[in-house]
């Protein structure tokens, strides 16, 4: 469903570079931060909450569920759905949902990770478990 | 969820202390002498420059002042080239300036500012200006930030973010479509009054339920209109204000905030920063919710007047749907008479900005020069509130309190 939508390359940067090499290993990165123990996402060095650098990758089960989601109907490329996922591990992240009939998604409902290839590296999206 | 929802967690010291602080430096101390919205909403024949410059001459104008009383100018990200670009353009030779960019409440925030300026005794005639022309040609896309790769990478847009603020909205306090539709309902009744608006035919409930779906759940007629055109504000002191012709309007209360998902963590798209901006405002003004007799709430979207509604205390959260519906906002019918103008969703939303129009009614119903089937009997209270950035992503508030004097 998703074929004719156009997903940019990720552009990357020194913060992110691990991040983007592991999804082409299939794996999604979160970082938590050893300080205070809070995991976040999108990564940064620094923990967004108590602004120690002392912050790790680590993987993510992939596992969450839906928090929102919109259908985007006014599309060039066709429809698509967007919206938010909470991680089990708690971060929330902004992501597409594809491989799915997208008129069924529901808040609450159980997803996964599933990459999908752009020019460069592959992105993250969710799918219903 | 709802303890989640509210903004008690979020309180903080900086919070609490502000508005006491604010209290003594700029409460009273900024008068808007002069306002003007360019009255076009097409304007392929026009450059962007010229519009920031032709809505300054207008607003200088109406305040009977001329662009050499100017000392103070803000703008934001609309002003092509920035500050420095635009002053020179206009020839402007200023002591004081701001570019701050929130998106389209940057106007407001540019009022709050304007007025710390002026307490300051930084500038004591500021010039703030909005313009542009979405609706000729695309925008230049907005610069992004870290979060570039992890979120515009999936295609999101205003209407699909937005959207689902209202799908989480519906979720949990089973706000309807019905109810969103009265906002555009109201809206529509007002515009149809404004020889400017760009749309200005009476909508009904069913109407907007018709009209095609843009991004689930919000209809085409849930979103705001796309305009050509722009607005100014001359804002001064009170020994000036008192010196020109025009009726007498000042700030008397300001707030500012920020909100985004922050890591992730307690992700809660069912309010806004006016849940920040808002207090601060109210308690500098010392002025309570059932005291304003006018409000322009910001309408990108109808469910951005909702959750805004709700975030300033005009009712509980979760409550907007029974607040809005049964044409509550509509002027000579509601409780709480809103836009006026016509607001975004019908007359005007000049560079897909929202703020400076919000600003410009109120100012005209405290005046008492709205058109005189929506002015408000005795308007000497009103607020204006806006959102700028993505509601449901990273984006500012900001609450002014303006009264008659």
């Amino acid at each position: 469903m998703d074929s004719k939508v156009k997903y940019p390359t990720p552009q990357g940067n020194p913060e992110t570079k691990q991040f983007w090499e592991q999804t082409v290993a299939g794996k999604l990165l979160i970082k938590r931060c050893t300080a205070c123990g809070e995991p976040h996402y999108f990564p940064r060095t620094l923990c967004p909450f108590c602004f120690s650098d002392k912050t790790v990758w680590e993987e993510s089960s992939g596992e969450g569920e839906i928090y929102t989601f919109s259908l985007m109907r006014k599309s060039a490329a066709g429809p698509y759905a967007i919206g938010y996922v909470t991680l089990k591990e708690g971060p929330s992240l902004l992501t597409n949902f594809v491989d799915c009939d997208m008129d069924k998604l529901k808040i609450g409902q159980k997803v996964k990770v599933v990459f999908k290839t752009t020019d460069g590296a592959p992105l993250p999206f969710f799918t219903p478990v | 969820m709802l303890a989640k929802a509210t903004p008690t967690g979020h309180k903080n010291r900086w919070q609490e202390e502000a508005s006491a602080e604010s209290d003594l430096s700029i409460k009273g101390k900024a008068y808007l002498a002069g306002i003007y919205e360019h009255p076009t909403r097409h304007a392929p024949d026009k450059s962007t420059a010229q519009l920031h410059a032709e809505v300054a001459k207008g607003a200088l104008e109406d305040a009977g002042l001329t662009k050499a009383d100017i000392d103070g100018y803000f703008c934001a990200g609309d002003a092509p080239g920035g500050v420095m670009a635009m002053a020179d353009y206009m020839g402007l030779k200023v002591r004081h300036f701001d570019s701050t960019d929130t998106g389209g409440c940057s106007y407001l925030v540019h009022l709050g500012h304007a007025a710390e300026a002026i307490a300051a005794g930084r500038c004591s005639i500021a010039l703030i200006t909005l313009a542009g022309k979405p609706r000729t040609g695309a925008m230049p896309p907005r610069a992004t930030g870290a979060e570039v790769d992890f979120e515009a990478a999936y295609n999101a847009t205003t209407h699909n973010i937005y959207g689902m603020c209202a799908m989480r909205h519906m979720h949990e306090f089973g706000t309807t479509s019905e109810q969103l539709a009265w906002i555009k309902v109201a809206a529509s009744h007002h515009a149809q009054y404004n020889e400017h608006a760009m749309l200005r035919d009476v909508v009904t409930v069913a109407d907007v339920l018709n009209s095609p779906m843009i991004s689930d759940p919000l209809h085409r007629m849930d979103c705001c209109v796309v305009t050509d055109g722009g607005g100014a504000l001359i804002v001064t002191t009170e020994a000036i204000a008192r010196s020109l012709k025009r009726p007498l309007v000042r700030m008397i209360g300001a707030g500012e905030a920020l909100k985004g998902p922050r890591g992730g963590r307690d992700l809660d798209l069912t309010y806004s920063a006016g849940v920040w901006s808002g207090p601060p405002a109210f308690a500098m003004a010392g002025v309570t919710q059932k005291d304003i007799k006018y409000a322009s709430i910001y309408d990108s979207f109808t469910i951005t007047v909702l959750m805004q509604l709700e975030d300033l205390g005009f009712c509980g959260k979760g409550e907007g749907g029974k607040f809005v519906a049964d044409g509550n906002l509509i002027s000579g019918v509601g409780k709480l008479p809103f836009n006026t103008d016509g607001g975004g969703l019908c007359n005007n939303h000049p560079v897909n900005r929202g703020g400076m129009t919000k600003i410009l009614e109120a100012v005209r119903q405290l005046r008492g020069e709205a058109h005189p089937k929506v002015q408000v009997q005795n308007c000497d209270l009103a607020l204006a509130h806006g959102t700028g950035g993505l509601l449901g992503v990273r984006h500012a508030a900001s609450t002014c309190i303006l009264e008659r004097v």
